[in-house]
């Protein structure tokens, strides 16, 4: 196998960090496991969500043609697509060690940041509509579904705030490179998850 | 030999955004229409959804066929067999309760 | 460290398990104790016993066994498996402090809604089981992981899963059932905590919840669960079995098989937990039918074990007595077992005591018997001296008879209609039985009384029974080949592994303990204090929550945050063991073991002696 075959799924290093690329092969592993159990812990409350989305969970309060916004939706969902493809930007210019590498995080970082924002004004203006979690079986699920991604993306961008600093102090070092290997993977999961949320929360229930 | 592969990778990434892009543009479209049957709406939504997460795990994670990824492929495949039994599970058990329990 | 805490709880389970069946030997119109103070017994025993006696014994085995067995220097992530072990701490400290301070639930083990929702349980006692549960849920995910990562990336050169030991592969099926089995309670806690905490309605009556999710949800996990419990029971059977017969373990890849099957299958039995939510009767025979379907692999294993012993030269040693012991009583439980799979008799029996006599049924003579052989079997490895017989002896009978006395008379009164978790009862029938089982729970006492005796006395006579050999049971994989206690690189040099039973084959070829061509340098991880912080923090955490000290619960949040970024911080830190000690390390066992080998075929001492066995 030359140094350049990949050796495992996300980002490779490949042959201008020599020893992340072998020291890499077992933590992405543990870490794409970490993921998968991750998965399931979304998966376990996507059912819940599915199963309280019926009349009996609403409970006669307000349903999602009262509290969603496609429009809102829409533009979180392109931001997160951006993001994710900035980050793959930055992921090539950490395998080449290109300087834009810096750049290219902190766009991802600035585009997380502006989700959050607008998931934040989404919830605070449910909260303002009387569609909090303590009106309904429905409401609670989907205080917790969409907040826990909002969560994790939040976890995201303090990771990817410390990584900046740490790619500035440090250097690319081969415990910097698998760390931005192993945020790049995450930060990708998320999008996927997301997938999920606006198709099933804001898709399904606008239909 | 780096600038050609590098450019390579590139391209990647540039048509798994754009596949992403359309399969996400897509079932945003049919709902703002609001012109498509429900049913037909839904079944469209759950496509173009489980599309854009194979472009997501192909493009982006980069996992496919190949050799050195067949024990990560193995896992996320058998992650979204137990994600189907559990959460189709869920919701399949918690559907039958409430249409028994329907006056 | 995980045994040890294992031990420690499980004093307390036992005497909470006599001080309720005495209950209810004299409960006829009422026994000694009050009715809260019956359902608070129940409720700490099942989720001590579940989550701080078998899980922490458990990891503590897989961790102590598989890096010796596939040929590793640690597991992959050191500081990740200290991190977990603290979480299980803090949820088993909270169990304890919730015995001083405040009520424990009164709810049960499986702290069903909406019993354990704020309108009925309005004090602490629900709290005190969330946090302790979802803490040490989360540590045994992260553990997960790492005995995962670590079956895949760490086994010796040529050690092809074919070749792994049946532990390690139970223990790899276990993982995967950790990572994969425990999301759905963490979830569940998490929602019934919004529930009591902030007035959520996922589990409510009113409001559109739907309490038959909690059950749902609990049991997606608690299946899985059994089996990530019972998995490694059998694994640690198949090696005493084996050993202990002399023979290469009777169809390994039937066995591999059979584990593999019985892991995926238990995701899929889950509503036979509850038949008589009303769900539709096709939708309870498909689940009937799958957990029916779980006899087919386990009877499997049963018969492999079977086959091993048959012929074989068999030691009725300690751990080998717990294996017998399993495998009679293990085939009732499985029997009634298949019986309770059927809707329309589980409907009859439903939260009987039937149900009782069979859960105990598999998890006493599986979980525990298995667990207390491995402990007996892998001793000398980790402590360098065998522990007594005449003891151990005592104690292997103790349980089985203890066992026998104490749930078989469940198993009448089940049928006879008596229900599980009563404080009292007015049918003069169930007297006899419950007397009878309230002996037995004697003998289990005194049983477990012998376990403390033998250790003790192990102890002190520990220079007669020291193990100088690293090898005292001829054993068969690759653990046995190294130091006992192991050197903390445990293999000088890291094996290369040509055979199913690999130090069985190196003893027969004579390449057992020779000393290898080149020495390296061997690195290993620094001791961090991260385990201790995380496990105050983790506790303080629970604490706060328990009471709501907001301010508290905030500020270790913040701190574990903070902990997280300082440890990216920091460098890896690593010492590393020059070859040179590695070297004279080594020399200086084998010189012991040549030393050992050679006294006791000279004074003709009934000791065993592999080398010389395997050549005669």
């Amino acid at each position: 196998m030359t140094q350049d075959a990949p050796r495992h799924p996300g980002l490779n290093l490949g042959r201008h960090h020599p020893e992340a690329h072998a020291e890499n092969e077992k933590l992405m592993f543990g870490f794409w496991v970490f993921l998968m159990s991750d998965l399931i812990l979304f998966g376990i409350v996507f059912a819940t969500y599915a199963s309280l989305t019926n009349p009996m969970g609403q409970a006669g309060g307000p349903t999602p043609r009262d509290v969603f916004s496609l429009t809102s939706a829409a533009m979180q969902t392109a931001i997160l697509l951006l993001s994710s493809f900035t980050f793959g930007l930055a992921s090539l210019a950490l395998k080449y060690r290109q300087p834009s590498l810096r750049a290219w995080l902190a766009v991802t970082l600035l585009l997380g940041l502006a989700f959050l924002g607008l998931e934040l004004r989404d919830l605070v203006q449910m909260v303002a509509d009387g569609a909090v979690p303590q009106r309904s079986g429905w409401l609670s699920a989907f205080w917790v579904l969409v907040p826990l991604h909002g969560l994790h993306v939040a976890a995201g961008c303090l990771w990817l705030a410390v990584m900046l600093v740490q790619v500035t102090l440090f250097g690319l070092t081969t415990q910097v490179s698998t760390r931005l290997a192993r945020l790049s993977l995450f930060w990708h999961f998320l999008d996927v998850v997301w997938i999920g949320v606006f198709s099933v929360v804001y898709l399904g229930g606008l239909a | 030999m780096t600038l050609e592969t590098g450019r390579k990778e590139l391209r990647l990434y540039v048509i798994g955004f754009a596949l992403a892009a359309t399969l996400t543009a897509v079932p945003f479209a049919v709902v703002a229409s609001g012109t498509v049957p429900r049913d037909v709406s839904g079944w469209v939504i759950a496509l173009c959804a489980l599309l854009q997460a194979m472009v997501h795990f192909r493009y982006f994670l980069h996992i496919d066929f190949s050799r050195q990824k067949r024990e990560d492929l193995q896992l996320v495949l058998f992650s979204v067999l137990l994600l189907a039994i559990m959460a189709g599970g869920t919701i399949w058990v918690l559907a039958n309760l409430s249409a028994r329990m329907m006056p | 460290m995980y045994i040890a805490l294992a031990f420690v709880m499980m004093a307390r389970a036992i005497a909470e398990a006599a001080v309720m069946r005495l209950q209810q030997a004299l409960a006829l119109d009422g026994g000694f104790l009050s009715e809260a103070h019956y359902a608070e017994l129940f409720s700490t025993h099942g989720t001590i016993m579940i989550f701080f006696v078998a899980m922490p014994f458990v990891t503590g085995l897989i961790n102590i066994v598989v890096p010796l067995q596939i040929g590793a220097r640690d597991v992959s992530f050191p500081l990740l498996n200290s991190i977990s072990l603290a979480l299980t701490a803090v949820g088993a400290a909270l169990m304890m402090v919730s015995l001083v301070i405040g009520d424990f639930s009164t709810g049960g083990w499986t702290g069903y809604p909406p019993y354990t929702g704020i309108v009925f349980s309005p004090g602490e006692g629900p709290d005190y089981w969330i946090w302790a549960i979802t803490l040490s849920s989360v540590g045994t995910t992260l553990t997960g992981i790492n005995f995962a990562v670590t079956i895949y990336k760490e086994r010796a050169p040529g050690m092809s899963f074919m070749r792994m030991p049946m532990f390690t592969w139970t223990a790899l099926c276990s993982a995967i059932l950790m990572i994969f089995a425990l999301p759905p309670i963490t979830a569940a806690c998490v929602m019934l905590a919004l529930d009591r905490y902030l007035d959520f309605h996922f589990f409510t009556s009113d409001l559109g919840g739907n309490m038959m999710n909690f059950a749902n949800l609990f049991w997606l996990f608690g299946h899985p669960e059994v089996y990530l419990l019972i998995l490694p029971a059998f694994g640690v059977f198949s090696e005493v079995i084996a050993t202990f017969s002399g023979k290469r373990l009777y169809g390994y890849a039937s066995l591999v098989a059979a584990t593999m099957c019985i892991a995926v299958l238990s995701f899929t039995v889950w509503v036979h937990h509850f038949f008589t939510m009303g769900g539709s009767p096709y939708l309870n025979a498909v689940f009937g039918a799958a957990t029916m379907t779980i006899a087919i692999p386990t009877g499997v294993k049963i018969y492999d074990w079977m086959a091993t012993m048959y012929r074989g030269r068999i030691r009725l040693t300690v751990p080998m007595v717990y294996a017998l012991g399993f495998m009679m009583l293990f085939v009732i439980g499985g029997l009634t077992g298949i019986q309770l799979a059927n809707p329309t008799i589980s409907y009859q029996v439903h939260n009987t005591l039937f149900l009782v006599a069979h859960f105990h049924n598999m998890l006493v003579p599986g979980v525990l018997f298995g667990m207390l052989a491995g402990y007996t079997y892998w001793f000398p490895k980790v402590f360098g001296f065998r522990l007594e017989d005449r003891w151990g002896y005592v104690a292997a009978y103790g349980w089985i008879l203890g066992f026998m006395l104490v749930f078989f008379p469940l198993y009448v009164v089940g049928l006879l209609g008596m229900t599980r978790r009563t404080y009292d009862y007015t049918t003069a029938a169930f007297q006899p039985w419950m007397i009878v089982s309230a002996v037995g729970a004697g003998v289990v006492l005194f049983a477990f009384a012998a376990l403390v005796i033998q250790l003790v006395r192990s102890i002190q006579g520990r220079s007669a029974l020291a193990d100088t050999t690293g090898d005292p049971w001829d054993g068969r994989s690759l653990e046995w080949s190294i130091p006992s206690p192991p050197p903390a690189w445990n293999f000088a040099v890291l094996p290369e592994v040509k055979d199913r039973d690999d130090f069985t084959r190196q003893k027969e070829g004579g390449a057992a303990w020779n000393p290898a061509a080149q020495y390296d340098d061997v690195e290993l991880p620094r001791n961090r204090a991260v385990g201790v912080i995380v496990f105050l923090t983790g506790t303080l955490l629970g604490f706060a929550l328990v009471w709501h000290v907001w301010w508290m619960a905030a500020a270790m949040l913040a701190m574990i945050v903070a902990l997280v970024i300082w440890i990216g911080f920091q460098g890896i830190s690593t010492e590393t063991v020059s070859a040179a000690r590695v070297y004279s390390v080594d020399c200086d066992f084998l010189a012991r073991k040549r030393a050992a080998l050679g006294k006791s075929a000279a004074s003709g001492v009934n000791t065993v002696d592999p080398v010389g066995r395997a050549r005669a």
